[in-house]
């Protein structure tokens, strides 16, 4: 289990490491074939900053060898924010006094067809909050069986299950699980996450080793930028990424480090801000890292940063997301579980991404491969 | 320089040997003494199995030398679990070099066989190291089945051609959990270098060092390159190029 591996990585250590890093490591990285996270830590690390455009140029030459010129596209679906968990930066907090939705199976139904409106989507991610007891293992199983007339690919990004639970939503055409460890800093974890099932870090963190152990396709992992300081976060999840990458080799793999906004409104205040040009040094850091990885933008980017960087390292993407339940058709109005900064419409996302000599993949899968 | 581990056991040498082609037993002797290896291996067709003064033997057993018996000469999983029970009695260890070559020209291993047979001699009690194609995902077959080491090869065996699958070794490096010793091929110490700096761990070498001019000072040029290769690799390579920092028509969005 990873819980052992990053047991034996120290934190500060790993802080002080990156920030220790000299040009001389830089360009070392610069000139390997094979970057090690060692390397990974040189790229992210404040001493690579000025190779921000070597970094671009070699992070779109990997991309377009592994990639080519196609942006793979999904749309997300909400299925519930009803949620027993009690984190401190998410809107669907369990003390947030806000109207629960578990949407019903024909409410899904409507969600699916509705989404089919807005482009030729085959990608479909279905989200929901952690509530086993009102929508457990059962309740996404249903939603994924009823998702498969409609879409070729269908993800979850739900609570972490236990091996049998994955197991038996892959039976019913489930082909990749995305879940976001948030932060690897063990201690400060439960400072975000105090109560509720989400509280307890190892049973997160391993869930990805049960993803493996169930022989789930595609796994999904995410860092969320505005938690702990983002290059150790980033460097750990290279060390998980690795990991699993040794043990369930047979598994594809993406990252993600949505970055969360300083609030309007009073709510929770990120402790670290990441500039866009770090995000870009990250993103092009990953793809010198891991030619192969999916690194996904969902639309909680703005619309400029999305188009440049789809040239440059980001291989998936959401297009006019909705992160309310039902928010395609049953319940356009509900409170969303954070805001999208990119709110252009599929076909607006599409049209961008042709103009800059992109094709959207709406589909890369078929049910016949389930 | 770390020590390698197989299957619990530790070895300070990372250059494995193999008995073949000699032109004599005593230089034999001689070669894997000065090469310091602690791994060797020994063709089971070519030992008298019920002869304990056999002259070849005597010749490689010591102290500190894993005796590792190769099944060199069986073409199918069957008869290598035959060959192995038997090397196993013979030779006192249930180490084992897994060779199934069906192919008497080019010697080269059977996938499918080797496979089959590593999860049968797991099951059986044998620590397992299987020659096999340079092919990743068979790499990874392997491990699963339990084998301790796996030994793709660089080149057709006694080929000398150096490292002709390196694009594949790298990939079987990057993925296995298990160490990665690269056998066959290997024609000069050069090759063993470029092999440990991409992080293989270990090598094994047999005709370069039997049929070379001086097969002593061949087995001491390889103890060295091996060490100097692992000893690159451990401080971490250097770049090949130096990168030239362009000015900013990609990231000109940024600014």
């Amino acid at each position: 289990m990873f819980s052992d591996e990053l047991a034996k990585i120290s934190w500060d250590e790993t802080t002080q490491k990156i920030m220790n890093k000299t040009d001389e490591d830089v360009r070392r990285a610069l000139g390997k074939k094979h970057c090690t996270v060692d390397d990974f830590m040189a790229l992210i690390s404040p001493a690579a900053a000025p190779y921000l455009e070597t970094m671009a140029q070699l992070s779109q030459k990997y991309t377009m060898e592994r990639f080519g010129k196609t942006i793979s596209m999904f749309i997300p679906l909400y299925i519930t924010n009803s949620c027993t968990n009690s984190c401190v930066y998410c809107g669907f907090h369990i003390s947030n006094p806000m109207k629960r939705t578990i949407l019903t199976e024909e409410e899904i139904v409507n969600e699916y067809k509705a989404i089919k409106k807005l482009g030729p989507f085959e990608n479909i991610l279905l989200v929901s909050g952690e509530n086993p007891a009102k929508a457990g293992v059962d309740y996404i199983a249903r939603a994924v069986e009823l998702a498969r007339p409609y879409f070729a690919n269908i993800k979850i990004e739900v609570m972490p299950l236990d091996v049998d639970g994955y197991k038996k939503i892959v039976e019913k055409g489930m082909n990749g699980v995305i879940c976001f460890q948030e932060t690897y800093h063990r201690e400060r974890y439960k400072v975000y996450h105090p109560r509720g099932m989400k509280s307890n870090f190892e049973w997160r963190l391993n869930g990805f080793d049960r993803m493996g152990m169930a022989g789930v396709h595609s796994i999904g992992m995410g860092a969320l930028i505005g938690l702990e300081d983002w290059r150790t976060d980033v460097t750990m999840m290279a060390y998980h990424l690795r990991y699993l990458q040794k043990h369930y080799w047979k598994t594809k793999y993406s990252v993600n480090f949505p970055r969360m906004r300083p609030s309007e409104n009073g709510g929770f205040q990120p402790n670290v801000i990441m500039s866009d040009k770090e995000l870009a040094q990250l993103t092009f850091a990953y793809r010198i890292f891991d030619h192969d990885v999916d690194i996904s933008y969902s639309t909680r980017e703005p619309a400029y940063i999305r188009d440049n960087m789809a040239t440059l390292g980001v291989t998936t993407m959401s297009a006019e997301s909705k992160t309310e339940p039902g928010g395609y058709y049953s319940y356009p109005q509900t409170l969303e579980q954070f805001h999208v900064s990119d709110e252009r419409t599929a076909k607006e996302v599409e049209a961008a991404l042709k103009k800059i000599g992109r094709e959207p993949v709406w589909k890369d899968w078929d049910d016949i491969f389930n | 320089m770390e020590n390698l581990i197989i299957a619990g056991k530790e070895f300070t040498s990372r250059l494995f040997l193999g008995t073949g082609k000699f032109s004599s037993n005593e230089l034999m002797a001689k070669s894997i003494e000065a090469s310091e290896s602690q791994m060797v291996t020994v063709a089971m067709k070519r030992i008298e199995l019920d002869n304990k003064e056999d002259d070849m033997l005597k010749h490689i057993v010591r102290d500190n030398i894993q005796l590792l018996p190769n099944t060199s000469g069986v073409r199918t999983a069957e008869e290598a679990v035959l060959a192995a029970q038997l090397a196993r009695e013979a030779f006192g260890t249930n180490w084992l070099k897994l060779e199934i070559h069906p192919d008497p020209r080019y010697l080269l291993p059977d996938s499918i066989e080797t496979l089959k047979a590593t999860e049968e001699l797991v099951k059986l009690g044998f620590v397992v190291l299987p020659y096999c194609q340079a092919d990743p995902v068979l790499c990874k077959r392997l491990e699963e089945a339990g084998a301790a080491t796996v030994m793709p090869l660089a080149a057709p065996i006694g080929s000398n051609k150096g490292l002709r699958t390196e694009d594949f070794l790298q990939i079987i490096i990057e993925q296995s959990n298990v160490p990665v010793v690269v056998d066959a091929g290997i024609g000069a110490p050069s090759h063993a270098a470029a092999a440990m700096e991409m992080g293989a761990d270990a090598v094994l070498v047999n005709t370069a060092i039997a049929v070379a001019g001086n097969p002593v000072e061949m087995a001491i040029a390889f103890k060295e390159a091996v060490v100097a290769g692992r000893r690159a690799y451990e401080s971490g390579l250097g770049s090949v190029s130096a990168i030239a920092n362009a000015s900013s028509p990609l990231t000109a969005f940024l600014s």
